[in-house]
């Protein structure tokens, strides 16, 4: 059985479960008591976890993640709330020198079981400090592992394999789809990572998407059916780990591919998915690997510039027919 | 009402750029309610007397910082309505040509470098210009504003003792209007605020932030010896803000009781308390404070109009301002 709930319900959801089933479990950041979080998104949970397990903290991002990490590691598996995706800049050193070394450094004697959840997404009109899309930063540091969740269905299953998972995972959600719904099981699941997801299948054209490009590139889809070229759409759902052997199997069915996602398009994930493709699937491939991501500006406030930085549906499908026809304006 | 110091004029302008302040940001919450104006706001309603009592003891060249709950800073450091709405809705002639928004206005003609969307972003950069200041000699103050809840922050700790080992001409203006968000700063922050500044050796004050001439009359003086080397400071000034966190944070009587809001608003409002005492001293009659409020009023809904009218900024715009000598930062 399947109801339709929004992501937010299915993040509260895979939450409560696993704070229900290991006593272990616990939150922290601002305002996620009683406020549950500015997007709402974890509003009832004190009440029934209490202030011991559900704990607002000062806004003291390097504290209360450096914290997270210390009690991940004696024993406690920490959910860290951060409420924008952009301050993660502030926990970096926690994040990336403590959380994702100390496994290594103690020879696999210490591990981290910790999830920070936080968001990423552009054109919420909230400028350039509340609005990047910093997935990639954490990616580069081998030790993290990053899930990019697309709907309701995935933030939840995803979630759920974060929190049993004793490696610190970093789970990015889409700001603008907090009241985005989905079908979603009445019964417990969990979706593994490092397992794409074939959200459409075609012929013609693979079109890589994360998080919320899932949905842009679908919509591309639609379009570009009317038209006659079928684009499978692939969601890797977590890029560390990254399910490499599902998204090269596509490319070398269809032989075209665009990777869309929303961090800044130089040296970021389409980057490394592209790279990937050129150096393992480049003899199938008709067409030079494309890649869309958002604009190499900080992210504008004003409503005019903002909408230009991301990919759109119709720009993906543009980029796309450009590739069908043989049209390649970029490739030298 | 603090000492009795400046003349006529003085008063006059000051009573004046608090009706501005007011004025302002009632337009400004009207322009989100009629959902004329990109994303949120945060209201800087009932704290005028702070941002008009301290900008009042500083010239143009003197320097602030303003936070995220920025357009009285703003306004008190002598900013222009017009180039302000502007900013609010993203057009071409706003303080930052549409690209910083609400959360991101500056005004370098004042002294005034930016809000911050980062609790607590500006310390390092105020004490930043006092090092300037002391570097170079040039006699000017700056002052870091910033809220209760943004004393959580390390950074803060790591600024004050460089200032205080340095002697460096900054004052540290904690804007303490007991909440941060949704959550009472009393249960997030331990001990006491003003200690931990005097911890590092630095001279501190507890100032009404709700009166005008007691704040000025302090930042005067802080002012003065500034200027002859004998900085850094610290004041906590008590506040209050009016409004919600932010302009969409209306059901609020889960963290903020009504009767308190009425309290503050009734009995201790700024403009009202400074409005009676000037009467009583006969500097004013009521007849000209209603003058003064009208000539206010009308002066920003006509800023208002023009800055709906106003024009965007050409597309072109997106990619200029990414590096300083760089015209376009994405054309080859
Ligand atoms: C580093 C960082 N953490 C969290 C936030 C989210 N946030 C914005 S304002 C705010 C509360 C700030 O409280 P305070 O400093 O007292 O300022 P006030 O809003 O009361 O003026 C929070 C938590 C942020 N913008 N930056
Ligand atoms: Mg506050």
């Amino acid at each position: 059985m399947t109801r339709e709930i929004t992501l937010s319900k299915a993040v509260n959801e895979g939450i409560a479960e696993e704070m229900r089933r290991d006593p272990a479990v616990f939150l922290m950041g601002e305002d996620v008591a009683e406020a549950g979080t500015p997007f709402k998104v974890l509003s009832g949970l004190v009440e029934e976890f209490g202030t011991e397990r559900v704990i607002d903290t000062p806004i003291s991002e390097p504290g209360f993640v450096g914290m997270a990490v210390g009690a991940a590691m004696t024993g406690s598996r920490p959910i860290v709330d951060l409420m924008f995706g952009d301050f993660i800049f502030l926990v970096m050193d926690q994040l990336c020198n403590q959380a994702a070394k100390t496994h290594y450094m103690s020879g696999g004697k210490l591990t981290v079981p910790m999830v920070l959840r936080t968001n990423l997404g552009a054109t919420r009109r909230s400028a350039a400090q509340h609005s990047q899309s910093l997935h990639a930063l954490v990616a580069h540091i081998p030790g993290l592992k990053v899930a990019l969740p697309s709907s309701a269905y995935e933030a939840k299953g995803l979630l759920k394999t974060a929190i049993r998972d004793d490696n610190p995972v970093v789970i990015f959600e889409d700001k603008l789809m907090y009241q985005d719904k989905a079908q979603v099981p009445e019964e417990e699941y969990l979706i593994p990572f490092g397992e794409a997801n074939v959200v459409r299948p075609g012929r013609d054209i693979t079109l890589v998407a994360t998080s919320s490009m899932v949905q842009v590139c679908t919509k591309a889809a639609d379009a570009l059916a009317k038209e006659g070229i079928e684009a499978e759409v692939i969601d890797p759902r977590t890029i560390v780990p990254l399910d490499e052997a599902t998204i090269l199997d596509s490319v070398r069915k269809t032989s075209r591919v665009i990777v869309v996602d929303e961090g800044h398009q130089s040296f970021g994930v389409t980057a490394e998915i592209a790279a990937r493709i050129a150096e393992k699937a480049f003899y199938y491939l008709d067409a030079p690997v494309a890649r869309m991501g958002a604009m190499d500006v900080p992210v504008p406030f004003s409503p005019a510039l903002e909408d230009l930085t991301v990919p759109t549906p119709e720009g993906v499908a543009a980029r796309a027919r450009q590739l069908c026809r043989g049209e390649v304006a970029d490739a030298a | 009402m603090g000492q009795a110091k400046a003349n006529t004029e003085d008063y006059l302008r000051m009573y004046t750029q608090m009706v501005r302040i007011r004025a302002f940001e009632d337009n400004a919450n009207q322009l989100y309610l009629s959902a004329k104006m990109p994303g949120l706001t945060h209201m800087y309603s009932g704290q005028e007397a702070v941002a008009v009592g301290i900008c009042e003891a500083l010239e143009d060249d003197d320097r602030i910082t303003s936070t995220h709950r920025g357009h009285g800073h703003c306004v008190a450091k002598g900013a222009e309505f017009k180039q302000m709405f502007c900013e609010l809705l993203g057009k071409a002639e706003g303080y930052c040509r549409g690209k910083g928004g609400s959360m991101h206005i500056a005004d370098q003609d004042h002294g005034n470098l930016g809000a911050n969307a980062i609790v607590g972003g500006s310390m390092g950069i105020a004490t930043g210009a006092a090092l300037t200041a002391k570097l170079q000699g040039t006699g000017r103050v700056a002052v870091c504003f910033f809220g209760d809840g943004a004393t959580a922050q390390g950074l803060w700790y790591e600024v004050m003792n460089m200032a205080a080992l340095w002697k460096l001409p900054v004052i540290y203006a904690c804007e303490n209007n007991g909440y941060s968000e949704y959550t009472k700063t009393e249960e997030i922050a331990a001990g006491s605020i003003t200690a931990r500044a005097e911890a590092f050796g630095i001279e501190s004050f507890e100032v009404d932030g709700q009166d005008v001439l007691a704040v000025n009359d302090l930042t005067q003086k802080l002012v003065a010896r500034c200027r002859k080397g004998e900085g850094p400071f610290f004041m906590n000034l008590k506040t209050y803000r009016y409004h919600g966190h932010h302009v969409g944070d209306i059901n609020r009587d889960y963290y903020r009781a009504k009767d308190e809001e009425a309290e503050w608003k009734t009995l201790r409002d700024p403009i009202v308390n400074f409005g009676k005492w000037l009467e009583e001293q006969r500097i004013v009659t009521a007849d000209e404070l209603v003058g003064i409020n009208d000539t206010v009023r009308k002066e920003a809904e006509e800023a208002v109009a023009y800055a709906e009218k106003a024009a965007y900024p050409d597309a072109s715009e997106v990619d200029m301002h990414v590096y300083a000598g760089v015209p376009h930062a994405l054309s080859a």
